[in-house]
């Protein structure tokens, strides 16, 4: 490959993934903020008001890192993709613009209502402005999978004469199925995040006995979110985007299951090693006929495989599209088991008394973000090497007058940037962790926490 | 069409530059106004709660390029990629900056953020004006729309040039000057006490040299160009914009004098609204000019995407810009008068 090529490559998945990681915290939280008001609301119970400013201190953290490393992201299209940029700007920059105009100003408005103005506003007007800082943060989300479902699977638009994309129906670019099957299965794996972070935080109170009032909160609703929504990414939203996929990006699939040859009955890999030179998996544990079934709904259903296309159209790194694909699936199928019996034990109310499962949930914490980085990666390997499917090679997208130098000066410096940026996040979001939902409020005047506080 | 984009893009960058340009002029200042930490909160309390969204018009604003004139967008944020990378990198620190700083009540922590938001700030301030001299007076285009320009070569305006050229530093300082002006007359109206008395002071104290380089960039621009003029000699109407300049740049130190600072304040945003409608109209219907040969210059014909994007656009567009301008006088109404030393509500 081409070394300019690489570098924007790099450079792209490096800023994308630290990124990704701060909004599905912040659109995974904003729902289940919007719960603890409500149950504020309806219960009158002040925990739950001090649980959402706790989870709100949480989220104004992550919501700044999700900007800064975000404003680079919506700029980084023109820097280092100029030529893509010039020929489908008429199609995904309509989505892109619209996320601007109608998700961040509506964010921006409200998230300071929200975080300082508690004391200015009604009950229920806090109520609102939390309501309004998660319908913009998903919206936000929205727009953005609208643009990448372009590129995953375009639809609504004209080629010209000079090679540029003209979109035909403004509906047809938002309402572009595989827009709605990604954001299905994306939002999901947000809550997800938000879920697991939420209990994982409770659980870690719980096992410290600290806070208990507050973690038991934390425990329950991360649970009962957690649960609902491992379920809701495997069924349906996972296996309908399989299937979709399967249509329309059949060797992105067979690449996914390492599937060489094409076959009736083809089977489903869990665990094995692709190896591309022999064109065969080594040490495959599989289940027969699964994926034709998964698929077709047939054991017997003939499943592509690599074999029935061009090997200039295969995505170019099999195995780490195999990986990130069994990380993501694997660590889904984890979820729903873990969430399943955390909310067993919750109904049985054994719950809060068994730390092991309190142990489980509190290491589970890392888990949705890796799931969540690897099923990106899935969706973008699986896309290459098209920027646009079956349109656009990345080979010709990127900024020609930016030489590879010059890329890998700034992805170096980005990198230490974002090195810094973590070290401050991970020291801030620990903080506001060891100072507990009791804190968040006194905090917040810019008083210094008081000793007991912090060295419980 | 196309000529009605022009002009929402350029109403767009000059709804960020006097926005975000107050907030940017605070950080400016903020080292020099505000010297204990109650002082340094209570003017980071002016800003806080408006800052981020000040910033959401320059993200439309670049996903508006993007989306009416793909072309340009591709050609210059490629061609600029240096300062625009050290742009974005600003921006960021400037953000923590800001918001970093509240959580930790420790006197190294809140100097180092203090220090970050001042430093970006002024970099900003001056990296905003280069940007602009360089869209007026010309990249190297090639023949297929692409440039890249190294940030400076040997500082002379020619048509090889470097992102910085003595034009393009003079720019600079002009953002420099009026943007801490704008900030100041910002503070002060925003606060009460020493911070807003040392606020009017260095909005007296940099008056004059406003005034000067103002003179100075637009003989420099007609020099370097002399070509902007014609759009001002073919329709005479547009002379008005210069003569908005000068009442803007008379009216500030006459609203200073009788303490109506929300004039004074009114007065940096018609001067800055101006200046940029001064040099929107000196480049119609050019978008970048080509320093090689004039054949390459980007112009609103050459670049523009589809018309009927560029009419269904026009339709939701209006529409989320209303209803953004909507959020936008609320959150000012919320927060609207003075700030207080000691006030509570802000995590600032």
């Amino acid at each position: 490959m081409d070394s300019a090529l690489l570098v924007h490559r790099l450079h792209f998945a490096f800023t994308i993934t630290f990124h990704y990681l701060f909004p599905q915290l912040t659109m995974g939280l904003a729902p289940l903020i919007v719960v603890l008001k409500s149950l504020a609301l309806r219960t009158g119970n002040a925990h739950y008001n001090d649980a959402a400013r706790f989870w709100a201190k949480v989220f104004g953290i992550n919501f700044v890192l999700g900007v800064v490393t975000g404003i680079p992201m919506e700029f980084q299209f023109g820097t280092n993709w100029a030529h893509f940029s010039r020929l489908t700007g008429g199609v995904i920059a309509q989505p892109i613009v619209m996320e601007g105009v109608f998700s961040f100003f509506l964010e921006s408005a409200f998230l300071g209502l929200f975080l300082f103005g508690e004391k200015r506003l009604s009950p229920r007007g806090h109520w609102w402005a939390a309501f309004a800082v998660f319908v913009g943060s998903w919206l936000s989300g929205f727009f953005i999978i609208a643009a990448n479902a372009w590129m995953q699977h375009p639809v609504a638009y004209q080629r010209m004469a000079d090679g540029s994309f003209q979109v035909t129906s403004f509906w047809g670019v938002l309402l572009n199925p595989w827009a709605l099957l990604q954001y299905a299965h994306n939002m999901s794996g947000a809550v997800i995040t938000g879920a697991f972070v939420m209990s994982a935080v409770g659980a870690f109170y719980l096992l410290e006995h600290r806070h208990q009032e507050h973690a038991r909160i934390f425990v329950r609703i991360g649970v009962i979110a957690g649960v609902i929504f491992s379920i809701l990414q495997l069924f349906p939203t996972g296996d309908l985007h399989g299937k979709y996929l399967a249509r329309h990006q059949p060797a992105a699939l067979a690449s996914m299951e390492a599937l060489w040859e094409t076959q009736s009955g083809a089977p489903m890999v869990f665990i094995g090693q692709p190896d591309v030179q022999r064109r065969r998996i080594d040490n495959p544990v599989q289940v027969n006929r699964a994926l034709s079934f998964l698929i077709y709904g047939t054991f017997g259903a003939e499943v592509k495989g690599l074999n029935a296309y061009p090997e200039e159209d295969w995505p170019q790194n099999i195995p780490l599209l195999y990986y990130s694909y069994h990380i993501m699936a694997g660590l889904g199928t984890v979820f729903i088991a873990v969430m399943l019996v955390a909310a067993f034990l919750l109904w049985r109310r054994r719950l809060f008394d068994s730390r092991w499962m309190l142990w489980v949930l509190m290491l589970c914490l890392p888990f949705p973000y890796i799931a969540n980085t690897a099923g990106w990666m899935t969706s973008e390997l699986g896309r290459q090497p098209w920027l646009v499917y079956g349109l656009l090679r990345t080979s010709v997208g990127y900024s020609q007058t930016v030489s590879a130098g010059n890329a890998w000066f700034t992805l170096l410096g980005y990198m230490g940037l974002y090195t810094v940026l973590a070290i401050f996040f991970v020291f801030l979001i620990g903080r506001v962790i060891a100072q507990g939902p009791e804190a968040a409020l006194r905090n917040r005047k810019g008083a210094p926490v008081t000793a007991p506080e912090v060295s419980h | 069409m196309e000529t009605t984009w022009f002009a929402l893009v350029a109403l767009m960058l000059t709804a960020y530059v006097v926005l975000d340009g107050f907030d940017i002029g605070a950080g400016i200042l903020h080292l020099y106004v505000a010297r204990t930490d109650a002082e340094r909160r209570l003017v980071l309390r002016t800003i806080g709660p408006v800052w981020d969204g000040n910033e959401v018009w320059l993200l439309a604003a670049g996903g508006t390029l993007y989306f009416a004139f793909p072309l340009l967008y591709a050609s210059s944020f490629s061609g600029f990629y240096l300062p625009l990378t050290i742009v974005l990198w600003l921006l960021v620190l400037r953000a923590i900056g800001i918001e970093f700083r509240m959580h930790l009540d420790m006197a190294v922590w809140r100097s180092l953020f203090d220090g970050l938001f001042a430093f970006s700030s002024i970099l900003l301030a001056i990296f905003f004006g280069a940007a602009l001299g360089n869209v007026v007076r010309g990249v190297p285009l090639g023949a297929n729309g692409y440039f890249f320009e190294p940030l400076w070569t040997n500082w002379r305006v020619g048509p090889e040039p470097g992102i910085l050229d003595w034009y393009t530093v003079l720019t600079g300082v002009v953002a420099l000057v009026s943007l801490s002006i704008h900030g100041a007359h910002y503070v002060a109206l925003k606060t009460e006490g020493a911070v807003s008395r040392r606020c009017m002071r260095v909005a007296r104290l940099l008056w004059p040299a406003l005034v000067g380089i103002t003179i100075i960039s637009l003989i420099a621009t007609v020099y370097i160009h002399p070509t902007v003029l014609s759009n001002y000699r073919q329709h005479p109407a547009s002379l008005l914009i210069p003569l908005l300049v000068i009442a803007a740049l008379a009216w500030m130190p006459l609203a200073l004098r009788r303490g109506d600072l929300k004039a004074a304040f009114l007065a940096t945003s018609v001067y800055l609204v101006a200046m940029l409608v001064g040099a929107a109209v000196a480049l119609y219907p050019t978008l970048l000019p080509a320093s090689t040969n004039p054949a390459h210059t980007l112009t609103i014909y050459n670049t523009a995407t589809g018309h009927y994007s560029l009419r269904l656009g026009l339709i939701w567009w209006s529409f989320g810009m209303l209803i953004a301008i909507g959020y936008f006088v609320f959150v000012y109404r919320m927060f609207r008068g003075k700030v207080a030393i000691e006030g509570d509500d802000h995590g600032y």
